[in-house]
């Protein structure tokens, strides 16, 4: 069995600057909605997380 | 030939042979074949092989043999253990996996199915002796013999038959819409989808039913997580999933709408197929663990 903390958040990908981030979950700040997508897609790919969108120009990606 | 090993003999192919009936090789390809499906076929032989000797043991005034049975009683414990060991190391390599409910309904089918083995021979000797001793030819008490251990299987067979989904709960189409990045299905918000790409798949390739439970009895075995991750698992096998590893927005879901404890059930395939994918959910097994029955307890009964 696969033990451990789950669903953590593994990024945050956001337009809004003022947002901080915590030593667990990094903070990548994006110039527009499109480019946080993108981004937040490539972490996901890297680390097999999954992009849910807060609203607001902000992504996180979780690992379920 | 000695009668009695006219006996263990008969009372031998008849429990193989109940095992081997009880062996599908379907889609499921549980047990795998060929590999698996050898050694459960030699565990069986060895199931019937206990209860065929039973018979003769006492009529030889040997009681001591009966603690043979133990023996058999522990055997058959170890290759529930052993399915269970089995399932549980090749879950990690499953895209939709079994969940633990399943695989213990596995195990313990694959542990009860020994049983029967060992029980049809059991009855195929006792026949077989009752007809020795109200002295009738030597063929026709085979052939009683026969008769019981038939009677036995089958009986036994029908006492072990699953339930299906479709006894419980009726299975719908339902609709898919999303609401920002949140998807919903009936209006029941399952999850979020971040990606405007994942949304657009989920969209034009994503499948929804709903499963309504036709009473309280349905609504209890339906919220049990293991029951659903059963669903999943089948109608994925059957019809086929799209996604891998790093794709997590096309994980199967099934979530309750805690309201009235229908189940949203989403999954995305290659090729659409609506009326393939109800079959499948209908189809699925009703777990032994995750049966539960508010209805037959008075206070059940009072609450619905």
């Amino acid at each position: 069995m696969d033990y451990g903390i789950k669903d953590s958040i593994i990024a945050i990908v956001t337009t809004n600057r003022s947002m901080a981030g915590s030593p667990n979950s990094p903070v990548f700040y994006a110039e527009n909605r499109e480019e946080g997508e993108r981004t937040a897609l490539l972490i996901a790919k890297c680390t097999r997380g999954m992009v849910h969108d807060l609203l607001g120009g902000t992504y996180i990606i979780v690992r379920h | 030939m000695d009668k009695h090993m006219l006996l263990i003999i008969t009372a031998l192919i008849m429990g193989t042979a109940a095992r081997v009936l009880l062996m599908k090789v379907d889609y499921r390809q549980y047990p795998t074949y060929p590999q698996s499906y050898l050694s459960h076929f030699t565990l069986g032989m060895i199931a019937a092989g206990l209860g065929a000797v039973a018979i003769p043991a006492l009529v030889a005034k040997e009681y001591v043999a009966i603690t043979f049975l133990t023996i058999a009683a522990q055997q058959f414990r170890d290759v529930r253990n052993m399915e269970r060991q089995s399932l549980d190391n090749i879950e990690p390599t499953e895209l939709v996996p079994r969940g633990t409910a399943y695989i213990e309904d596995i195990a313990k089918a694959f542990e009860a199915r020994n049983y029967i083995a060992t029980l049809t021979a059991l009855a195929t000797g006792l026949g077989i002796q009752l007809g020795m001793l109200i002295k009738i030819a030597t063929s026709l008490s085979i052939l009683v013999g026969i008769l019981s251990g038939t009677l036995i299987f089958f009986g036994l067979k029908r006492l072990l038959r699953s339930h299906e989904i479709r006894e419980i709960a009726e299975v719908k189409e339902a609709n898919i819409d999303f609401e920002g990045p949140l998807l919903k299905i009936n209006d029941v918000i399952i999850m979020n989808i971040g990606l405007k790409s994942a949304r657009e798949v989920i969209k034009t390739q994503g499948m929804a039913v709903e499963i309504i439970p036709n009473d309280a009895n349905g609504i209890a075995i339906l919220s049990n997580i293991g029951q659903r991750q059963a669903i999943l698992h089948n109608a994925a096998t059957q019809l086929g999933i799209r996604k891998d590893v790093d794709e997590p927005d096309f994980t199967p879901i099934a979530r309750r709408n805690p309201e009235n404890g229908n189940v949203m059930m989403i999954i995305v395939t290659m090729a659409p197929d609506i009326p393939c994918l109800i079959e499948a959910v209908k189809k699925t097994p009703v777990l032994e663990s995750s049966k539960r029955k508010p209805l037959d307890s008075t206070v059940g009964r009072k609450h619905y």
